[in-house]
């Protein structure tokens, strides 16, 4: 029998699942929608990766990160539930030791890790807007007719991408709508998307950073050779992408798992615990909270949300 | 008709606020709401868009209080444009139709005995001054003895066994100095507790990590507009240090600011409003102690603050002190505060564990 650890990132547009072995190797990975439905994903991605994994393996530990890392580690019931940020970075550093920056673009979000000597010296997050991510990059590439994998592949043949105001998505929309009813190719129009995204990324998560090589480039849309193109020439570097890159804050959170010392096997039976999650509003006091009741085979196991630590029983 | 005072919410400080106006006038004193979600709907309803937060906290609560039958409001004000808000908190009030006397104790960032003195004959004839100084200073000393031992909670409370024995005491304390007779019965109670905090079993490390947190004094010192972020890395095993509380900012700030200025002279020269001269020459203070991290809190739209950033940015490069900014508004979003916590957590803890390695070679 031999050992292996798993590792799930459940972001808001995909989910990664990832085994490793002993030595940090991917066995198996997989890459899904998550379709708004975290628990339903990782319902679909946990008996499809165990249907493809040989029988001599055996899973030692689990790890989550992601959005929905907390619910979904009491779910599965978690050996490690970390950030994504930690996780990325911990992915990248097996792979890329001497990286010094993280540039990470995923469905919602985009950070920036900053390392030396393979510490996290700082990192940064986008705040308000979803500016300049992978949700915005998809939306505009359904309304302009192309599949989202040929996006890149397009922007590679304008030779001079079209200016288009990417500080706010709803901004960006309608200049991109004025761009092409000008008259526009559509190509350049393109290329403009994948620049803005680019220029926005930096002035916003990267305000005030030093950025230095080697540089790693990951998340989603990582994969889209256009935005890869820009951000060389505006950084004037080489951008490493990994061919795993959309894959690495699962990595990272399967490394973790590895590293963990509470091992127990763990077997996913999935079909056969039922897992619930009730929301309600505790009404007990002004404050209203939220709370969201979790229960794992008609019983609470959890219930999250409250600031005043009032008791849940029911 | 019968006076009812009432007055804006801030930590725990209403506790002094209400004993000092219960014995120095004869009037109904209100305890404050307690803050809540509503308390920030209503404020930023009633407030111009882009007030900083304290602005609408403040005035959710006095508005919640007048609804409360409240009819004196008191209200103070402070060193940057917050100075002004008073006067235009007062006008929205008066605008929605409430009727009330508002007194505000700091104008234009000055406070004037004789001033004060006027109005508390107007709410009280039978004010007597004696009297009044003698509370004033037994007020002093609670606040005193109550960020003396909000200090020691910082530095323990991320490492108690039993979850919420410090915070338990602290509500017995605060309940039984609300009810001292005097100025030495006081003492009495506080260093009675204080034997007792010092027997809350506890499980340091001999070297945990150490955290300064640095930024604007309102939200550094309501844990409800900071989202309770002061607990939450203690809870990590965290030594918090905080300098910023009601005893600095009425007794020590004075003195303090021009040997801060001194000190941190290479980087600031002149006083920048609010606490912004403070927390850059702290920062400093922070990087040569050694400390493992510096987060530094703000409200949004807080523009001393905002002027400090860029240079506290910049000392904390040259220590090469990891520091993280968070700006808090009536929308923010508590999972992504706390996705960054847990996240300079890890950095920071990385970090140490490095060091401890690379020393030990």
């Amino acid at each position: 029998m031999k050992d292996c650890y798993l590792g799930i990132d459940i972001g808001s547009i995909s989910t990664k699942g990832v085994i490793i072995d002993d030595h940090q190797k991917i066995i198996k990975s997989l890459y899904i929608w998550t379709e708004g439905n975290p628990k339903e994903a990782t319902k679909r991605l946990i008996t499809k990766l165990k249907e493809s994994l040989e029988a001599n393996y055996v899973i030692k530990g689990v790890g989550t990160t992601g959005s929905a890392r907390k619910l979904i580690g009491l779910m599965l019931d978690a050996c490690v539930v970390k950030n994504e940020i930690t996780a990325h970075a911990i992915g990248t550093l097996s792979r890329y030791p001497s990286v010094r920056t993280i540039l990470e673009i995923g469905g919602q979000d985009s950070k920036m890790i900053l390392l030396n000597r393979g510490i996290i010296t700082d990192y940064s997050m986008n705040t308000l807007c979803a500016a300049g991510t992978g949700s915005f990059l998809s939306s505009q590439a359904k309304r302009l007719g192309i599949d989202i994998q040929d996006f890149g592949k397009l922007a590679l043949q304008s030779n001079n991408p079209v200016k288009i105001a990417a500080r706010c998505t709803v901004f960006a929309e309608s200049d991109l709508i004025h761009k092409a009813q000008v008259g526009y190719q559509k190509k350049d129009i393109i290329a403009g998307l994948c620049k803005s995204i680019v220029l926005n990324y930096l002035n916003n998560v990267g305000k005030g950073k030093k950025i230095v090589g080697p540089i790693v480039f990951q998340g989603g849309v990582s994969k889209n050779e256009g935005v890869v193109k820009y951000f060389e020439e505006v950084l004037k570097q080489k951008i490493i992408v990994d061919p795993d890159s959309h894959l690495m804050g699962a990595l990272g959170i399967a490394i973790l798992a590895k590293n963990n010392k509470r091992k127990q096997a763990y077997h996913l039976d999935l079909q056969e615990v039922s897992f619930d999650t009730v929301g309600m509003e505790c009404n007990q006091c002004p404050n209203n909270c939220e709370i969201l009741k979790i229960y794992k085979n008609k019983k609470l196991i959890d219930a999250w949300g409250s600031r005043c630590g009032r008791e849940f029983t029911k | 008709m019968k006076k009812k005072i009432s007055f804006p919410q801030m930590g725990n400080y209403y506790i002094v606020a209400k004993y000092l106006f219960e014995h120095i006038l004869d009037a109904e004193i209100m305890t404050p709401p307690k803050i809540t979600s509503k308390t920030i709907e209503i404020g930023s309803k009633h407030s111009p868009d882009f007030v900083c937060t304290p602005f609408k906290y403040t005035l959710g609560t006095m508005i919640e209080s007048l609804e409360k039958g409240a009819n004196v409001l008191f209200q103070a004000g402070g060193g940057c444009r917050y100075g002004y808000y008073s006067e235009l908190q007062e006008e929205i009030l008066k605008e929605l139709g409430y009727e009330f006397t508002y007194i505000n104790f700091v104008s234009e960032g000055e406070n004037d005995l004789k001033k004060i003195y006027h109005y508390l004959k107007q709410i009280d004839p039978h004010f007597k001054i004696r009297k009044g100084l003698y509370y004033l200073f037994i007020a002093s000393k609670m606040v005193k003895y109550m960020d003396k031992i909000d200090d020691y909670i910082r530095l323990n409370i991320g490492f108690e066994i039993k979850k919420n024995s410090f915070q338990n005491l602290n509500q017995k304390m605060l309940k039984e100095f609300s009810k001292a007779r005097g100025y030495f019965h006081l003492r009495r109670i506080y260093h009675q507790y204080k034997k007792k905090f010092r027997k809350i079993e506890i499980q340091k490390p001999k070297h945990p990590l150490k955290v300064g947190i640095i930024g604007e004094l309102y939200t550094v010192m309501e844990p409800f507009s900071n989202y309770y972020l002061e607990i939450e890395m203690a809870r990590y095993g965290i030594e918090i240090k905080r300098y910023t509380n009601v005893h600095y900012l009425l007794f020590e700030k004075g003195k303090k600011i021009k040997k801060y200025l001194k000190y941190a002279r290479e980087y600031i020269h002149y006083k920048m409003g609010s606490d912004a001269a403070d927390n850059i020459a702290r920062t400093k203070y922070l990087c040569e102690q050694k400390y493992d991290g510096i987060i530094h809190i703000k409200s949004s739209f807080c523009t001393p603050e905002i002027g400090a950033m860029p240079i506290i940015n910049k000392i904390c490069k040259e220590y090469d002190m990891p520091i993280i900014f968070f700006s808090f508004d009536s929308s923010t979003s508590e999972v992504g505060i706390k996705t960054r916590c847990e996240a300079f957590y890890d950095m920071i803890e990385m970090r140490k564990k490095h060091e401890r390695l690379l020393s030990r070679n």
